[in-house]
């Protein structure tokens, strides 16, 4: 249930920071795709929203990558960013993560939640960065989670949130693991206002996360190839007989399983979260939409996706 | 209840409760020699001497030690705990969708005179029951079971009590394949939505979110030696310090044991268990556990429906320990705007 460690890499360079495999080339100018190895211009491979040209690989996003690529521009207005981890437990190393990873991400926590337009529909969008101790669920992030849906509720907003977590956070014990339940009853107390519910998992969406409020949604949308499950695959081998089949826990095995509605590619996110807040009753501002038909024609131009 | 199972720390009992049960036998049979006037006085100071023994071990049970007693292979089960505290138990079976899955056991029963929806994990004693129980590693058609169960309650105004015991949730292929995750989801969703009292006590190990699953409750309970953690200590220590050796500090740092989730505002009450353990006297242990869940029950059967679940969805709204730090902290350049 815990996040970090409880899953294996899906390959060698996966999880490598970029700057680590880019070492033959001028820094910053060049990066390496994580699974395919191509070298590809970092300006080219950011316009494609950090997927693969080669591959399609959907490379991990920081909270804020990911908020400039989903949201309309200027749209997004943080809330409850000042809500700070504490050591309750007096866990080890417990402060030393946390200081690392605010120094990595500039964030006081691994989730950003705030108000947002995304294709002209306002919401209220959560992210998470799996960057902060693995986008691990503690008690700012479950705070945090809640007030989103709070905020949704008060504001008659829906709520969309991409999960990039490994799970709980075992560094907050028992309080952790509260925001399993807290996360949940949010979301049923969200139902009572017939307003959308939509979660995009990424990778990766583990552990006590996806065994919460990830997987309440009305709507559950998952990018490609990313790993979703509720423990790994070298737990599932230990517990079971069964050998974990070609696949495991992938977004498409998923889908396959009846837990997910679609797989969705990076660029086709925005337009899919759009489309489906529409259909399910929500309205559009009255905002123009010049910039984001600037944004797709400069995506045209370096050609995303395959 | 004489067990045959010794933790290192009863070792010291162990014997004598060998030594006591020799004597009893010999003042028992009126035709042994060694039966003299004297040993009713012999065995009453080596009881007192027993009790004396047992409440110092029992007075300094470290983390580790309590994680050994939750997962005492004689420690009473939810079907004991449903034997001893409650009667006319009807058992009902499968999740109408998929299975019956037997780490859940759920069903309909009395307990002082009040008809009620309980529900728990089951492990197993010997090793064919444990592999029908799966060791207590509930599937996802165990939490579906639990959560078609609990909507009769619903349906016919019943209180639920649930009995917590499990490792966790099962990881293994088949219940991936079926959505544990969602399961489990679903049944706290579910829980927090109910219109009934529902009182939990962890009876054993509260294993993480396979135990948290049927815990979202009005009133959690613990036993005095259970524990309710979000990680295995082996599996913490694996993680911290790659060695999953390091499992006494480990369940030290992760503050699982009653007194601590007390403390950190999880559970209402820690329910106390007989000297030595809830192993040495399964009727005793049911009566106290009983009297506890009757109490929280008559407290809240008073309540309305759109009362609990209110009071249901605050109690958990209000777990979690953060600060909210001046506004305009450090954000890569995003001013926090609105509540913050």
């Amino acid at each position: 249930m815990a996040s970090e460690g409880w899953f294996r890499k899906r390959s060698k360079f996966s999880g490598a920071p970029a700057e680590q495999v880019t070492n033959a080339v001028p820094e910053g100018v060049a990066t390496k795709c994580q699974r395919c190895t191509q070298i590809l211009f970092t300006k080219d491979f950011e316009k494609n929203l950090k997927v693969c040209p080669q591959c399609g690989f959907h490379h991990k996003l920081t909270a804020d990558e990911r908020i400039d690529y989903t949201v309309d521009d200027g749209t997004f207005a943080g809330l409850s960013d000042n809500l700070v981890s504490v050591d309750p437990l007096q866990f080890p190393e417990y402060q030393a993560k946390l200081e690392k990873g605010r120094q990595t991400t500039g964030m006081n926590d691994g989730t950003r939640i705030g108000v947002a337009e995304i294709r002209r529909v306002p919401c209220v969008l959560g992210v998470t960065d799996f960057r902060f101790m693995g986008g691990s669920l503690g008690s700012v992030c479950g705070e945090k989670i809640v007030r989103a849906f709070e905020a949704g509720a008060e504001r008659g907003l829906p709520v969309v949130f991409f999960i990039a977590s490994g799970g709980a956070r075992m560094h907050e014990g028992l309080l952790s693991l509260m925001q399993m339940a807290k996360t949940s009853a949010a979301v049923a107390a969200f139902g009572r206002h017939s307003l959308p519910y939509l979660v995009v998992m990424t990778d990766p969406t583990t552990g006590g996360v996806v065994a919460s409020y990830a997987s309440l949604a009305d709507i559950i949308l998952a990018e490609p190839e990313a790993l979703i499950g509720f423990a790994g695959a070298r737990v599932a081998a230990q517990a079971s007989t069964q050998k974990p089949p070609e696949g495991y826990q992938t977004a498409e095995w998923q889908l396959g399983r009846g837990q997910v509605d679609q797989v969705v590619h990076r660029r086709d996110l925005p337009d899919t979260i759009a489309s489906l807040l529409l259909l399910l009753g929500c309205r559009q501002s009255e905002r123009t939409i010049d910039e984001e038909v600037e944004e797709d024609e400069v995506l045209s131009e370096v050609g995303v996706g395959q | 209840m004489a067990s045959k199972t010794v933790l290192d720390f009863e070792r010291s009992i162990a014997d004598l409760d060998e030594n006591l049960s020799k004597l009893r036998e010999i003042v028992a049979d009126r035709s042994n020699p060694e039966n003299t006037a004297s040993l009713p006085g012999e065995i009453a100071s080596l009881e007192e001497h027993r009790v004396a023994i047992l409440r110092e071990l029992f007075a300094r049970l470290t983390p580790w030690d309590k994680v050994l007693l939750a997962r005492h292979e004689k420690r009473p089960y939810t079907l004991d705990y449903i034997g001893n505290m409650m009667t006319e138990f009807e058992e009902l079976h499968g999740d109408r969708t998929y299975s019956d899955d037997g780490a859940i056991v759920a069903g309909l029963a009395r307990i002082d005179d009040i008809p009620i929806v309980v529900v728990g994990h089951q492990k197993g004693r010997d090793i064919k029951q444990r592999q029908q129980r799966n060791f207590g590693y509930a599937r996802p058609e165990g939490y579906r079971k639990s959560g078609r169960v609990m909507k009769l309650a619903a349906k016919f105004n019943l209180p639920i009590v649930t009995l917590i015991d499990t490792p966790a949730a099962s990881a293994d292929v088949g219940a991936e394949e079926r959505g544990i995750s969602e399961a489990i989801a679903h049944s706290m969703y579910d829980m927090s939505l109910l219109p009934v009292p529902i009182v939990s006590a962890v009876i054993g190990e509260g294993g993480s979110g396979g135990a948290l699953g049927l815990a979202v409750a009005d009133r959690v309970l613990m036993l005095e030696h259970s524990v309710y953690s979000i990680i295995p200590p082996e599996g913490c220590a694996a993680i911290l310090w790659r060695d999953p050796e390091r499992k006494i500090e480990a369940a030290s740092a992760l503050k699982l044991t009653a007194q601590n989730a007390l403390d950190l505002g999880i559970i209402e009450e820690i329910v106390p268990e007989p000297l030595g353990g809830a192993h040495r006297d399964y009727v005793a242990v049911a009566e106290t556990l009983r009297d506890a869940l009757v109490r929280h029950l008559h407290d809240l059967m008073g309540k309305s429906g759109d009362e609990l679940v209110q009071l249901r969805y605050q109690r958990f709204r209000s777990i979690g320990r953060y600060i909210e730090a001046p506004v305009g902290g450090n954000h890569n350049g995003h001013k926090p705007v609105g509540d913050a």
